[in-house]
């Protein structure tokens, strides 16, 4: 069930067997469930990983709720509406198994508005043109598909599951994306330029998405051994490469990499060095939007507190009355 | 309402978190309900609402039931050994336990 705490009646002398234990379960293959033991580091890692994620998917409705308005067609704004409304849904499923392990959901959105949790960096840079929804869809759920695809095995059974029902939404995220940037590079220079320029802004921010080199991530290890991840960062950058490549040479559009080149040996494209500096400065909280996310997100919350406080109130009354009525 | 600079007027406002709520669908007629998920509402109403929003966006479910989380016994994990074991070890409640002679069908 959802929200139990764990088993804590042993005493910690038990500690080193249920250890042992718990990672010949892993070993075997088996789900961690909520209720069932596991060392404390393997709940906090989950519940920061997770919560990361689930804010993610909350902050990544902002850069593509900016075009809701200014969609070029109805056919294209009921897609985007709909795409964006997804990635609420994804939050909630993610906080919800993140709740699994003992924390209050309430907790985990005071430490995003508080600016103390981090969340996806892909969502700091802007969407300047109609293009760049295109380029989202196709590169950076494209590039999260890949990621949760492998997570949809993940150890802990919550998390496994609410990846497992994202994946199978996701691909029409991406799709939507391709489609738009296909329709572009089929119609006037200009619409060929501005699709040109979002893929030059967004190929290297995606390729970022997957995170550090493996041996600089200082979660990756632990994360592996544990199961949470199946696959190393460089593994799953490389295999979004592969798959991206030949859906751009398709549309006829250039990814922004003179190192770009197929490897016959090796059946992979090999790439150019990603930018690190970047990639820090944005994590740390410097990129060109973390300071207008966290106000839109805060904004929001408050805009949304008498709604809330509403639906409370009316749940108080409604009780009262069946209590009166009984009475 | 204030923003996250003002957390005592958020306690004031009852800014604690909803009760939690588990979510079943049926995906068809005749199907039964399954564990979808879980979500925060204020009351069995809202719950519905928000059910049908976040788990079937998509046509997934002809029914939805929700159910307060608090309200739900569970089996614990740990005892599962010898809370399940009275049926675990009764080969004699499987047909393959029990001998037909050869060539005898529909048995």
């Amino acid at each position: 069930m959802s929200q139990t705490t764990p088993d804590a009646s042993r005493s910690p002398a038990d500690e080193p067997a249920r250890l042992a234990a718990f990672e010949a379960r892993l070993a075997a293959g088996d789900s961690i469930e909520p209720k069932d033991w596991m060392p404390e580091r393997y709940r906090r890692q989950l519940i920061r990983m997770m919560s990361q994620h689930a804010h993610s998917e909350i902050v990544g409705m902002l850069p593509e709720g900016n075009w809701i308005t200014r969609a070029p067609n109805l056919r294209r704004k009921m897609g985007l509406l709909a795409k964006v409304q997804d990635e609420a849904g994804h939050g909630l499923y993610i906080y919800c198994g993140t709740e699994t392990l003992g924390v209050d959901r309430r907790e985990l959105i005071r430490q995003l508005l508080d600016g103390s949790a981090k969340y996806s960096s892909i969502f700091n840079y802007p969407t300047l043109t109609w293009a760049d929804i295109g380029a989202i869809g196709w590169l950076v759920d494209g590039a999260a598909i890949v990621n949760q695809t492998m997570l949809a095995k993940a150890s802990y059974g919550p998390y496994a599951r609410a990846m497992v029902r994202i994946c199978k939404e996701e691909n029409f995220h991406k799709r939507q994306g391709y489609e738009i940037l296909a329709t572009l590079m089929r119609g006037t220079a200009a619409q060929r330029a501005m699709a040109q320029d979002a893929v030059d802004r967004w190929w290297w921010p995606s390729l970022m998405m997957f995170g550090p080199h493996d041996e600089q991530s200082p979660n990756s290890a632990e994360l592996l051994r544990w199961g949470v991840k199946q696959r190393g960062n460089d593994e799953l950058r490389q295999r979004f490469v592969d798959q991206t490549v030949p859906q751009a040479i398709a549309i006829g559009i250039t990814l922004p990499d003179p190192d770009l080149a197929y490897d016959e040996v090796a059946g992979h494209w090999t790439f150019g060095e990603i930018d690190w500096a970047e990639f820090w400065t944005v994590v740390k909280g410097q990129g060109p939007c973390n300071r207008e996310r966290l106000g839109a997100r805060r904004k929001a919350d408050a805009d949304g507190a008498w709604v809330r406080a509403a639906a409370e109130a009316h749940a108080r009354k409604q009780r009262e009355r069946a209590r009166s009525q009984a009475a | 309402m204030s923003g996250p600079d003002a957390p005592a007027d958020d306690a004031e406002a009852g800014e604690s978190e909803w009760p939690l709520w588990e979510v079943f669908t049926q995906p068809g007629a005749g199907r039964p309900h399954e564990h979808a998920g879980s979500l925060h509402a204020p009351d069995a109403e809202l719950a519905l609402q928000n059910a049908r929003d976040v788990y079937t966006r998509r046509g997934e479910a002809v029914s939805i039931w929700v159910v307060r989380s608090d309200a739900i016994v569970a089996s614990s994990p740990s005892e599962a050994g010898p809370f399940f074991e009275p049926g675990n070890d009764k080969a004699y409640r499987h047909p393959q336990f029990y001998k037909v002679p050869r060539g005898v069908r529909s048995v």
